[in-house]
């Protein structure tokens, strides 16, 4: 066991598979020789050369589609795109050739790459950098898509991630990368795809988060315990895509009462996907509307007011009681 | 005074037959025996008299999507004998002939022709990619095969081809940079055959040709006169030489000429080209006529060859796709179960309640 920073333990899940398997390989904007504009991939380049680990040209149409031809020739590429705001750059590489490539050639070609993006707001970015796009694909037929929460979580994923053979994006949350520390081992382990975490038991109400906003939620949780008693349920989505139904309408089924968060704008985002599914798994067992609690219609603001923009305990708070309240 | 570059390139053309089918002077012809002229040749031909019975057949209905590939044999041929087996192929949907000399069947070209069930599944033996449709799609994916043969010090080459207009597109820039940044044992093959549809090469680059833009890389190009079998041949050769020793992609621009319309899907080329165009390209520059006259100044080809080579392939295609119409379709469920490796829950689930609909029925 060490004390890990995020960061640190989404660098060891790389270094433990890099180690494993000399297939592994990782390359991005900045990733070599400086170990990445986070520093994710230090050290791979000095530890493992410059063979295993590559500074690319900037272009992230090219890094995902050089991947995708690195992976035809049996190497496990792990991708990096320094920002989320980034990603539409490359969305033909991920939605069209990624994703379609397994299904289109009738199972003879897999695309085992694992595509790392820091997303999320919070952290005073320039615009453009912040967005959180993953709502893109998970309408993306043939992707999968994983957001761990917190140090064990992601290095555990991670490695789940690389070891799959299909694409898979993860999204690694910026303000989450030095804010948090956990104890993790230092051994390869994995944490499987697909499946949510119960981060906290309650009867009440089921709170839904992924990425940073599962410490927002486990806060709105004792908040609202404080101001009214209430007995939250914090469920960690962890892979949004495909979603872990069964935890999640289990949990609705016991409180009766659901509250979405995260970051991305509402329309058309994970929280509408969620509202869907409990209304056809679960409808009988709702007292109330599912409420969701998220950024706004807009893109992501410039950094003066992101605090506003981005959801606070005292959103949460305030969703959870107006489900309570209906 | 600034200097700035000269715009203007010399282009110079590679050729080695011209039009009569004479060595070019100073030039010499491949090293390639009278059987391999001869299949090369054959191949060709088995390309030109393929494409006018597909176009007939999706006339009459029995295709489906198919880009006409006449005039562009030599291009697509000549250059995937200079390769072997073991090279990756990473065509687009107009290099039918290139994936069925790499080793696709008829078959498979018609299944996907009739979006069938196992129209794109390559074989295991054929290193090809399905053809793409993205145009340049593909350009990063040869960058990056070509690129894991230089990590591991293989000599395999990874050839793309594509036509004049995927080289406006982003992917070509950036396939082709990383292809150079890299070494990577990449051929880029741009069949330029003047016409993104409908649009000319005037409107797509201001480059006096798309081989300059090899230049500005770092990589080999070459202009070749793309309906010179022979030139196209050596050029490729070369390139994959160069390749497999380490020394880098290359980009090959084959001039080129498209007889048919773009797709049999409601394409007029009268709409944005002459008549007269049209047939200086078929009469004078006929890849197969050029080739024919060259090989006839041997005395290695006759008409008896010539109907020999037709009868055969049509009787080839002839049986294939009696074949094809009575194989499945597909379905839903195949293509499900081909998406993923492991197929989540929710799509299993899509896949029980539309089979038991399917039953219902």
């Amino acid at each position: 066991m060490a004390t890990m920073t995020l960061i640190k333990a989404i660098n060891d899940a790389m270094r433990v598979e890099m180690e494993r398997d000399e297939n592994v390989i990782v390359l991005g904007e900045d990733v070599g020789v400086n170990g990445g504009v986070f520093r994710a991939t230090a050290d791979l380049y000095q530890t493992f050369g410059e063979k295993r680990s590559f500074d690319t040209p900037l272009a992230e149409s090219g890094i995902i589609g050089a991947s995708i031809g690195l992976a035809s020739q049996g190497f496990r590429p792990v991708p990096e795109i320094q920002f989320a705001g980034f990603v539409y750059e490359c969305m033909d590489q991920i939605s069209t050739q990624a994703a379609r490539l397994r299904m289109r050639s009738g199972g003879r070609f897999n695309v085992p790459i694992t595509i790392r993006i820091p997303y999320g707001g919070g952290v005073k970015t320039p615009e453009m950098h912040s967005d959180s796009l993953e709502a893109l694909f998970l309408h993306s037929p043939g992707v999968k898509v994983v957001v761990p929460s917190n140090p064990h979580d992601a290095k555990g994923l991670l490695i789940s991630a690389i070891r799959d053979d299909d694409p898979v994006i993860f999204y690694e949350p910026m303000k989450l990368y030095r804010s948090v520390k956990a104890d993790v081992s230092e051994e390869a382990f994995t944490v499987p795809l697909g499946k949510a975490n119960v981060v906290k038991e309650g009867s009440d109400v089921t709170l839904i988060a992924y990425g940073a906003m599962v410490p927002l939620a486990e806060k709105a949780a004792q908040q609202a315990e404080k101001e009214r008693g209430v007995k939250a349920e914090v469920i960690d989505l962890r892979t949004i895509s495909p979603l872990d139904l069964e935890t999640i309408i289990r949990s609705v089924e016991k409180t009766n009462r659901a509250v979405v968060i995260h970051e991305a704008a509402q329309t058309g985002g994970v929280g509408a996907e969620l509202v869907a599914r409990i209304n056809e798994e679960a409808i009988l067992s709702l007292e109330a509307p599912v409420v969701r609690v998220t950024g706004f219609d807009t893109p992501y603001p410039l950094t003066a007011i992101e605090d506003e923009w981005l959801p606070t305990v005292d959103r949460v708070c305030a969703g959870i009681y107006k489900t309570l309240d209906f | 005074m600034p200097k700035v570059m000269e715009l203007k390139q010399d282009p110079e053309m590679f050729q080695i037959l011209d039009e009569n089918g004479n060595i070019v002077d100073g030039q010499q012809a491949p090293d390639l025996s009278d059987d391999e002229l001869k299949d090369l040749y054959r191949w060709m031909l088995r390309i030109r008299t393929f494409d006018g019975r597909a176009i007939k057949l999706n006339r009459q209905g029995r295709l489906g999507f198919y880009a006409p590939m006449a005039g562009q044999e030599a291009c697509q041929i000549a250059s995937m004998a200079a390769l072997e087996k073991s090279d990756w192929l990473f065509p687009s949907y107009r290099d039918i002939g290139t994936a069925l000399y790499h080793g696709i069947s008829m078959e498979m070209a018609f299944l996907y022709s009739r979006g069938m069930k196992d129209g794109m599944k390559v074989p295991e033996d054929v290193n090809m990619f399905p053809p793409q449709i993205i145009i340049a799609g593909h350009v990063p994916h040869a960058a990056g095969a070509g690129w894991a043969f230089r990590l591991r010090e293989e000599e395999h080459v990874a050839i793309a081809f594509f036509g004049d207009g995927a080289t406006s597109e982003g992917d070509f820039h950036e396939g082709l940079n990383f292809a150079g940044v890299y070494d990577a044992n990449s051929i880029f093959f741009c069949q330029n055959n003047q016409y993104a549809i409908s649009v000319p090469l005037s409107k797509q680059t201001r480059s006096e040709t798309i081989a300059q833009k090899a230049v500005a890389y770092g990589i080999h190009g070459i202009q070749v006169d793309g309906n010179d079998a022979l030139a196209v041949y050596q050029a490729t050769k070369e390139a994959a030489d160069r390749a497999r020793k380490g020394e880098g992609p290359t980009l090959i621009e084959g001039v080129t000429y498209r007889f048919g319309p773009h797709t049999m899907a409601g394409d007029d080329p009268g709409r944005y080209r002459t008549k007269e165009e049209e047939e200086d390209w078929a009469s004078r520059k006929d890849p197969l006529k050029r080739f024919r006259k060259y090989l006839e100044s041997k005395n290695l080809w006759s008409d008896q060859e010539e109907e020999k080579v037709q009868e055969e392939l049509l009787e080839e295609m002839n049986n294939a796709i009696k074949k094809v119409e009575k194989m499945p379709k597909g379905s839903v469920e195949d293509l499900i179960d081909d998406l993923y490796t492991e197929t989540p829950e929710i799509l299993k689930k899509q896949k029980e309640e539309y089979l038991s609909w399917k039953e219902g029925k």
